[in-house]
């Protein structure tokens, strides 16, 4: 049985776990992004990331935007997982996995819900680099005028 | 009325604590509840203006009158993905 899934997790992320959660058998598609932490920013090298969350609300807005995509396009479920804690390059920070009957509706919403989700949902980086700084990452406030 | 107010990131940093039970007049807004934060961490008042802030998980603008028991977020800029 396929359902939406909107979590926010210390565990690792298992992308083969939340993409069978939203595949049912009159699906004909499954888009999935993952975010994954980076070597560097700006060229500056990264040793770690550190993501916090107001976890209760960022589940809450996460399903919102599951809502909203549904809206939107013609989906069947929605599954946004995000990670907090310490994570090491490489490691999945974020996974969406859509699916719907056709192609077109899951490419375009995966894509609209990974946007909506740096803009909306609280969530917040800290980068710790390889020369000892570190500093929490700070969004767009101008994208937050379209909550 | 008490209020319970949550702070995260860049602001938990700044204010030192994560949550505070606060009591405030009735009528008290969002402003008023600013206000008296930057009147204990002056420099409070340099971050407040990239703050969102929500109340009971939804986000709210400055003008928004407080309740007994509402949960208040200050929400910096967020940067998740």
């Amino acid at each position: 049985m396929a359902a939406d899934v909107y979590k926010i997790q210390n565990e690792e992320i298992k992308p083969d776990a939340l993409y069978n959660a939203v595949l049912a058998d009159s699906d004909g598609a499954v888009t999935t992004f993952a975010g994954v932490v980076r070597d560097n920013t700006k060229g500056r090298g990264t040793s770690y990331l550190v993501y916090d969350a107001y976890r209760d609300m960022a589940e809450k807005k996460m399903r919102e935007i599951g809502d909203e995509v549904k809206e939107k396009w013609e989906v069947d479920c929605v599954g946004i997982l995000h990670r907090i804690g310490r994570l090491e390059i490489g490691e999945i920070s974020v996974l969406i996995a859509i699916s719907s009957p056709h192609r077109k509706a899951s490419l375009e919403a995966c894509h609209y819900a990974i946007d909506r989700l740096k803009q909306t949902v609280p969530i917040w980086k800290k980068e710790v680099w390889t020369d000892g700084g570190e500093a929490w990452i700070e969004g767009d406030p101008s994208a937050l005028a379209s909550r | 009325m008490n209020i319970k107010v949550l702070f995260f990131a860049s602001c938990r940093d700044l204010i030192g604590s994560s949550e505070r039970e606060m009591t405030l007049p009735d009528g008290a807004t969002v402003t008023d509840l600013i206000s008296r934060l930057a009147s204990e961490q002056a420099r409070f008042t340099d971050m407040a203006p990239s703050l969102m802030v929500s109340i009971n998980q939804a986000y709210a603008e400055r003008d928004a009158e407080l309740q007994d028991g509402d949960e208040v977020a200050f929400i910096p800029p967020v940067s998740g993905g």
